[in-house]
């Protein structure tokens, strides 16, 4: 076991029936990480994140979390790890503040309930049902549940769905402290700007398969071929290439000035990400 | 606000202890009585049900006649609906509430945490006790108030009062857990859970004195907990001639302490097989 790895997996598989939800997946995060997992509905996502929690039970390959195997670790364990689920419901008869304060006392070394409400901004709710909160005010307290044991690791699984655009903000800087207080973030998303404004690094999941990792910016524009297209007298041309600055410099030679409707354009994450999960477009 | 997240000393050792299974357990007991209070379906269907079906059957029924002298039929409806209570606060609450938490995925968020599990069964059996006992004590004061029922005269009938309420409770609260499993979703959870509760109300002497019941029916409801509970309770707050009454012409309270030890034993067993943190998909 090593100490800067906070999760490892290999060789990851899990079966329905005959349908492979997870085949063969590798990943490996650093501690102090965030790490997300992007991929269509169906990919495996939440399947791998659940077996990394000790919900599932893999059929095969290995997985190894905070240094234990998370389909055997006890609760010494599960208090340094902190789980935001995908689907969940928090009891609704109790008020945002009843339920924060008693799930830190089932942690060795909580935070303090009030800061961790007031992290999620939900002051204002503190007092109130968790029944009576709209959908993205139940999800934050998901998300103050997740934490509130002060964990090394954090699962979330979809965590800013259902989240207004300021809210969605508001979490990201909520993500970045904790990050910056070293927690290792394993984060599934299906916002592409939000794996860019938060991952380190990212693993893209298709048909249970990682089919790429790497930096957000390396996944999104340096290494990959730039898109140049201009009019032409048959019409518009678009060519892919490693070299752009070079092209153009051709183009400007024959056209003798001005490259009549010329773009080039930068594959953005979301083109790769496109590509790679294998939409048409 | 974000600030507020760096890391803040506080008194915590690096390596705090686990909180203990008492602790957990106590403060999932204080949850579990705030939140069966605070549900108004608990309050109404399943607290307060009963005192209102025995002032009703109570009432209606109070000229009947019983053949034996001294004896009441607002009396043997007391006696039967404290049993009916008992087993709507144990076996109806849980296995309506555990199937709804498990359906919603407050079991599988429990379990999530290092919760220890048994701290979840503690708070279950803090909360169907506290209920009980409530709910007992309100049937007895709406007995002794209304139907001329007799509160128990010896040191003797209080001790069997307490030991139907500690069997009759725990095996109901065992089947109740395992019936929990039986649901499929929140919603198929009142129905499936409630229905075989109603038919063994009707046939066990709690909506219909018991020597009305059809001895067919009768021989089918002996092999339940409910008929032995009623006729514990029966030999607590009835006369001593009311034995009569009874089929084997005796209240038998040490077949009645046999029988409710067989199915505690059989719940248990039950419930250790079939319990799921999880709904199954
Ligand atoms: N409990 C289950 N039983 C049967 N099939 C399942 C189960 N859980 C997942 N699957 C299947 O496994 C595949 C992967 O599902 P998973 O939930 O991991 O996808 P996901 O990437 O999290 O998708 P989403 O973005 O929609 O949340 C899907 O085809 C799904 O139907
Ligand atoms: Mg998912």
């Amino acid at each position: 076991m090593s100490n800067d790895i906070a999760v490892r997996v290999d060789g990851l598989r899990k079966r329905y029936g005959n349908t492979c939800a997870v085949d063969g997946v590798e990943l490996e995060i650093g501690r102090g990480e965030v790490f997300a997992l992007l991929g269509p509905n169906g990919a495996g996502k939440t399947t791998t994140v659940e077996i990394l929690e000790g919900f599932r039970r893999r059929d095969g390959g290995g997985a190894e979390v905070l240094g234990e195997d998370p389909g055997r670790a006890g609760r010494a364990w599960r208090s340094r790890i902190g789980i935001v689920l995908q689907l969940a419901t928090a009891g609704p008869e109790l008020t945002v503040r009843e339920m924060v304060r008693h799930f830190a006392g089932y942690y060795p070394r909580p935070r303090d309930p009030d800061e961790v409400i007031a992290l999620v901004g939900l002051d204002e709710q503190a007092g109130q049902r968790v029944g009576a909160l709209s959908g993205g005010q139940a999800r934050r307290v998901d998300v103050a549940l997740g934490i509130v044991g002060r964990p090394e690791l954090l699962f979330l699984d979809e965590p800013t769905t259902g989240f207004d655009p300021q809210a969605r903000r508001q979490f990201w800087e909520l993500v970045r402290a904790l990050a910056a207080e070293g927690v290792t973030i394993l984060l599934t998303t299906h916002y592409l700007e939000e794996a860019e404004a938060l991952a380190g690094r990212l693993a893209v999941l298709a048909g249970g398969r990682v089919v790429a990792t790497g930096t957000p910016a390396a996944l999104g524009g340096a290494g990959r071929p730039t898109r140049v297209s201009w009019d032409t007298a048959d019409g518009r041309r678009t060519v892919r290439t490693p070299t752009p600055t070079q092209l153009v410099a051709d183009l400007a030679r024959q056209a003798g000035g001005e490259v009549p409707g010329l773009t080039v354009t930068r594959p953005t994450l979301e083109d790769t990400y496109l590509e790679l999960i294998g939409d048409p477009a | 606000m974000i600030t507020s997240t760096q890391a803040r000393p506080r008194a915590y050792p690096a390596t705090a202890p686990l909180p203990s299974l008492l602790t957990t357990g106590l403060s999932r007991g204080r949850l579990e009585v705030t939140t069966f209070f605070r549900e108004r379906e608990a309050v109404v269907f399943i607290f307060a049900l009963p005192a209102v079906l025995l002032l009703l059957l109570g009432s209606i029924f109070n000229s009947e006649h019983v053949s034996v002298p001294g004896v009441t039929t607002g009396q043997l409806y007391a006696a039967g609906m404290i049993a009916g209570g008992i087993m709507a606060t144990s076996f109806q609450y849980l296995g309506i509430s555990v199937a709804s938490e498990r359906d919603q995925g407050m079991l599988k968020r429990l379990y999530g945490t290092p919760l220890p599990p048994a701290a979840y069964f503690i708070g279950k059996i803090i909360q169907v006790f506290v209920c009980l006992i409530a709910e007992v004590a309100l049937l007895m004061i709406v007995g002794v108030a209304f139907y001329h029922l007799h509160l128990p005269a010896t040191p003797g009938k209080w001790w069997t009062l307490v030991w139907v309420c500690l069997l009759g409770g725990t095996a109901c609260a065992l089947l109740g857990l395992a019936a929990s499993s039986l649901a499929r979703s929140s919603r198929s959870a009142s129905p499936v859970i409630t229905l075989p509760f109603l038919v063994l109300e009707f046939i066990s002497g709690i909506f219909v004195p018991f020597n009305s019941v059809p001895r067919g029916l009768q021989d089918v409801a002996a092999v339940f907990p409910l008929k032995w509970m009623a006729q514990g309770l029966r030999s607590v707050f009835l006369p001593p001639q009311a034995a009569a009454l009874e089929p084997a012409h005796s209240f038998e309270t040490g077949r009645v302490a046999l029988v409710l030890a067989v199915w505690i034993a059989a719940g248990l067993v039950l419930c250790i097989r079939t319990f799921r943190w999880q709904q199954r998909r």
